[in-house]
């Protein structure tokens, strides 16, 4: 297991208050908290957050955990010495039913992993569901138009059958339903971690995210792109291919078509009971007068079409 | 290794959950949902409680409720603030988005 320096996770000297550390902790909570947040990597920072917490808290803990000494560098391979914890009572030891996640390696070889130390005397029989698990997964846009399973490892903390905790890492192959959105939640019930007892398994909670498309930009159910237009197409009117994440489709262009119009292709886009639609967006385009024969062009346009776009601008 | 394929619910707005659906994934008393219905931020549909049916995304929106109440310790009107705020934010990034990509150089096809 690696040391964990809690003070440096909350960003406090050794030796401060309670008071203190109660403030660090309200702050950075509010900072890291992952439905608040938009750092990728919150999720890791507000459980890093909530163990520190929970050690630094508790003068027993904090205490027994000062007592490890000042020579530790966070990440580095750490074995708690022998017989370390003996003068030390926790009474907070075993499992936190308040719904704390599951804490790292190091801070179950020093406090124990809840269930197993706690409840092996066989006193009372103990029911719990297990831990809902939340991850990402990010899928394209032609996944949502036509359905696609994804791989994800989770880690999940496990009871083994001598009561000790440990971490098993598993695979799990997800279907993401044809329809599926940007933003969306997928449920997968009793696929968190199992429950303790006869308690239920938790659910594993799936945020869905799109992985940016070169050409589409996704706005919930419908899809947007952007079509360059020669002028010539924009001015007389032209019939053109359009991608779209369905198929490639012919769209007429109106002649003076102006820059920015939207086309809306019905149904096209997202599937789903109300599917979403795409739209065309036309964007102008200047060819360059980078030779003679375009340099004559644009002159003889010059020379035989009066057109003032500044008309409105003049006093 | 345990490998094998399992399909989800979408939470969105074509499942539906209970009171009781909702009490149990939250781990709450229904007098905590009944007021999250009063302040607006859940809307079930049926009269009757018994019959309440919320919406995938209603139950999406309770968890989140109930995490930032719980890590937070926030009121319930804090909670709501902090919920509205939040989806404000999200529809302007999301205008924002779309704004930026229109003033970029059009991608080639």
């Amino acid at each position: 297991m690696r040391y964990k320096d809690y003070y440096k996770i909350m960003g406090l000297a050794r030796d401060a208050s309670q008071d203190d550390i109660k403030k660090a902790y309200r702050q950075l909570a509010r900072r890291y908290h992952p439905d608040v947040s938009d750092k990728p990597d919150a999720e890791r920072l507000f459980k890093d957050l909530g163990e520190a917490y929970a050690v630094l808290k508790d003068p027993e803990k904090r205490a027994a955990y000062d007592e490890l000494g000042t020579s530790w560098k966070a990440g580095q391979e750490f074995r708690p010495p022998p017989d370390w914890d003996a003068g030390f009572e926790f009474s907070g030891r075993g499992f936190d039913a308040g719904g704390a996640e599951a804490f790292s390696d190091f801070f179950e070889g020093l406090f124990g992993g809840g269930v197993g130390r706690g409840f092996t005397g066989g006193r009372a029989r103990f029911d719990a569901q297990g831990q809902d698990h939340h991850a990402k997964v990010l899928v394209n846009l032609e996944d949502a138009y036509h359905g696609a399973t994804r791989s994800i490892s989770l880690r999940t903390p496990e009871v083994d059958s001598g009561g000790h905790v440990i971490t098993r890492e598993r695979q799990l192959n997800i279907k993401i339903p044809k329809g599926v959105r940007k933003g969306q939640r997928i449920r997968l019930t009793g696929q968190g971690s199992p429950g303790i007892g006869n308690g239920r398994a938790g659910d594993l909670y799936l945020d869905v995210d799109f992985e940016p498309h070169p050409f589409y930009r996704v706005d919930g159910k419908d899809v947007y792109l952007d079509v360059p237009l020669t002028p010539w197409e924009a001015a007389l009117g032209a019939t053109i291919e359009v991608p779209t994440p369905g198929g490639r489709v012919n769209l007429a262009i109106p002649a003076g078509t102006r820059d920015g119009k939207k086309f809306r292709l019905k149904n096209r886009g997202i599937p789903g009971n109300k599917a979403g639609h795409v739209y065309v967006i036309a964007r102008l385009t200047l060819p360059p007068a980078d030779n003679e024969s375009a340099k004559h062009l644009y002159q003889k346009m010059r020379d035989q079409m009066p057109y003032n776009p500044r008309k409105h601008l003049e006093g | 290794m345990n490998r094998r394929t399992v399909t989800g619910i979408v939470l969105d707005e074509q499942v539906f959950y209970s009171l009781k659906d909702i009490c149990q994934v939250c781990g709450s008393q229904k007098e905590w949902v009944f007021e999250l219905v009063e302040q607006g931020v859940l809307h079930p549909t049926g009269e009757e409680e018994q019959q309440w049916q919320f919406s995938g995304s209603s139950l999406h929106t309770a968890m989140k409720a109930r995490r930032l109440q719980r890590d937070l310790d926030l009121n319930l009107s804090g909670v709501v603030l902090v919920l509205e705020l939040l989806e404000e934010i999200e529809s302007l990034r999301s205008r924002l988005g779309m704004l930026a990509s229109n003033n970029e150089p059009t991608a080639a096809l």
